[in-house]
């Protein structure tokens, strides 16, 4: 993070008094921002209370400025320490008293130095590197023994997100996730935000990769077309997918269904459901998706488009997998792993229509990346939105829909 | 019966300048001043009834004759003051002395921690507020707080010539409270209105204000101010005060009044 903070600590009878709503007033009025971590009030009015701020700034140089102000009001510095740590007792296993991170920016204390700590997702250890100068997010599969893993609570802080600058709806953090809500609004800044962030990507700039992580709900909805366009367009850089998006999209190229149902008609096609079977033992025949693709076997759709296109794609498997396809990781160890390396560099995620992918992929993301959750059933936004993404939102809405309406948004004609 | 510390001012004068009314080109005429503190003492233990307990001055300290800056006495406990200024510091070892001596339980503050005793803490039996910025610093009152079992509610002082609390705040025995009210920011009214309803707090012009007005002493119903101050004396009146008016001018020169003159003990 571009921005410089400290905790300070308020003593005394500061309510009353004033003196916390005076020190607070003094971090805005000289353009800090503050978060109360914790403020512990007296119980009677002899008791004391006590807060925990911690301020931020733009610079270290406004920061030293605010903290110099807000000094003489009793706000004084908070004690630090450098953060603990432990060897891990054996490859995969964390030390007893690990910390858990959560997807917020996290900084850990080594040698009096605030170091930021890299690739943080929620639900890792934090391993320190041998000359203690860097620390990194590591999931617990991946600690090897006597690593340094950062233990207890000492020496850590998280640091809550920034309002970010774009006035959308990202910027509300709203979380609140409802059918009744219109949508409009919504679609209309999520195209705007695909829009930004394909220019950014095509001009090089960090993290403007857009990430979709889809359901095969997608192709049976009428959603293909659309997303087949974003992807053709270069809206889409990276792809989560299962088997089945891949399986139905290559189908429903080869045989013209989904599932077995006509796409444009709507009707079971007899023998339809062996279609999905055909094409992806047509496909394990060929050798990969991308084989197929090029050489002319598979003409459209979102996997030609991701080939065509170069999309990162990477497809997890699950245990009720038909073949699978060649690409997908079986292992789902091995799953989690490529998708969190396909993580740096997005700037967007978009969830669509899977709770698996959606879930999973909410996992790996750290808050700070815009995510949107497309769901006809409340209760995966609501997962996403409880987990306490800030910057997720949720939309109670049918893929194909929100889909087309992006891509419409952005100037596709279907 | 309250009794009150004070020192006579055999060594007063003013040979630095640490605060906006001393002035070294303002010389102290030292018989006047003799005569105005005996004159003050004599209305205290006259008129108002209390009981003085003199302390022996000191050659080379002028400020000790104002013992407001002593410290702070509760009970049998005292705090001695740790002076912001090292002009004054060198006070400390003398106050500390007597109260060791007159057998008070001595609570010492951390060096550096400063707190310059009863000019910066005042109040009202359920509750004090203290004056920090100018010479006292915010971090001794959570402190003196535990220490007394008082709340101790902290306002800043925002303009230097009212350098300590007892300048321009004053609590009456009736609960009633004389105060300069533009010598507090915002925060610091609001927190006093919070405390003292609007028809207790008696709030001084700033033309007596700035003769001190504040720096009273009261006991009973008897308030001793310095003379010049007609209107804050309506006022006391107005409410059931008797007034005492006494010419103290010569401490005006150090910027200290009838209340820096004393300490009260009980």
């Amino acid at each position: 993070m571009a921005i410089a903070q400290e905790t300070v600590i308020l003593h005394g009878h500061i309510i009353d008094s004033l003196i916390l709503a005076k020190v607070l007033d003094t971090i805005l009025m000289m353009g800090g921002t503050f978060d109360l971590e914790e403020v512990v009030i007296g119980k009677t009015r002899h008791e004391p209370s006590r807060a925990k701020i911690l301020v931020q700034a733009s610079s270290t140089d406004l920061l030293a400025e605010i903290l110099r102000a807000v000094q003489p009001h009793g706000a004084s510095i908070e004690r630090e320490l450098d953060c603990r740590w432990e060897a891990a007792p054996a490859d995969g296993v964390f030390p007893d008293e690990f910390y858990a991170t959560s997807h917020l920016p996290t900084q850990v204390r080594l040698q009096g130095r605030w170091i930021d700590v890299e690739r943080i997702e929620m639900d890792l250890g934090i391993v320190v590197n041998a000359d203690k100068t860097a620390a990194r997010a590591v999931p617990m599969g991946d600690v090897r023994r006597g690593e340094s893993v950062v233990t207890g609570r000492t020496g850590i802080r998280v640091i809550p997100l920034q309002r970010p600058q774009e006035r959308d709806v990202f910027s509300f953090m709203e979380s609140q996730v409802s059918a009744e809500r219109p949508h409009g609004h919504i679609v209309a800044d999520v195209a705007r935000r695909t829009d930004l962030l394909r220019e950014g990507h095509r001009n090089g700039k960090p993290d403007s990769k857009v990430l979709l992580a889809g359901g095969p709900a997608i192709i049976h909805a009428g959603g293909r077309d659309a997303l087949a366009w974003l992807i053709d367009s270069g809206f889409v850089h990276v792809l989560f997918c299962g088997n089945a998006l891949a399986a139905h999209d290559m189908e429903a190229d080869l045989y013209g269904t989904s599932l077995g149902y006509g796409l444009s008609a709507g009707r079971a096609v007899p023998h339809g459901h062996e279609h999905h079977l055909r094409t992806i033992n047509r496909i394990r025949a060929i050798g990969s998706i991308q084989a197929a693709v090029e050489s002319g076997v598979i003409k459209e759709g979102i996997m030609a488009a991701c080939v065509k296109r170069g999309v990162q794609v990477v497809m997890a498997g699950t245990i009720r997998d038909d073949g699978p396809l060649p690409g997908v990781i079986t292992d789902s160890v091995a799953a989690q792993a490529a998708m969190r390396a396909a993580i740096p560099g997005v700037g967007l995620a978009l969830l669509v229509a899977s709770t698996l992918h959606a879930v999973a992929t909410g996992n790996l993301l750290p808050a700070r990346i815009p995510t949107v959750c497309v769901d006809v059933n409340p209760a995966v936004p609501t997962k996403l939105a409880d987990r306490g993404s800030f910057q997720a939102v949720g939309l109670v809405m049918d893929a194909a829909s929100f889909l087309r309406d992006v891509a419409r948004e952005l100037g596709w004609k279907g | 019966m309250s009794r009150l510390l004070v020192c006579p001012p055999d060594y007063f004068r003013i040979d630095y300048e640490i605060n906006p009314w001393m002035r070294r080109s303002n010389v102290v005429a030292p018989e006047e001043a003799v005569r105005q503190w005996h004159r003050l003492m004599e209305v205290l233990e006259k008129e108002v009834g209390v009981v003085l307990e003199r302390m022996k001055p000191v050659p080379g300290l002028p400020d000790l004759v104002f013992t407001a800056n002593a410290g702070v006495v509760a009970g049998r406990k005292a705090v001695p003051s740790r002076f912001r200024y090292p002009e004054r510091q060198r006070e400390e070892a003398h106050f500390e002395g007597w109260f060791r001596e007159h057998g008070y339980e001595i609570v010492t503050l951390d060096e550096g921690l400063y707190f310059e005793g009863a000019g910066d803490l005042l109040g009202f039996p359920d509750g004090w507020f203290g004056g920090y910025r100018q010479r006292s610093d915010i971090r001794a009152f959570p402190i003196l707080s535990e220490l007394f079992g008082k709340e101790i509610l902290p306002v800043e002082l925002i303009d230097s010539r009212f350098y300590h609390l007892d300048t321009c705040f004053c609590p009456l025995s009736g609960g009633e409270l004389l105060y300069y009210p533009a010598a507090f920011d915002r925060y610091g009214r609001a927190a006093i209105a919070e405390r003292i309803p609007a028809d207790r707090r008696l709030a001084v012009p700033e033309r007596e204000a700035l003769k001190f007005a504040c720096n009273a002493v009261c006991a009973g119903k008897h308030v001793v101010l310095p003379a010049g101050c007609p209107d804050t004396m309506l006022l006391l009146e107005s409410r059931g005060y008797r007034p005492h008016p006494v010419p103290l001018d010569e401490f005006m020169k150090s910027g200290g009044s009838a209340k820096c003159l004393t300490l009260a003990l009980d």
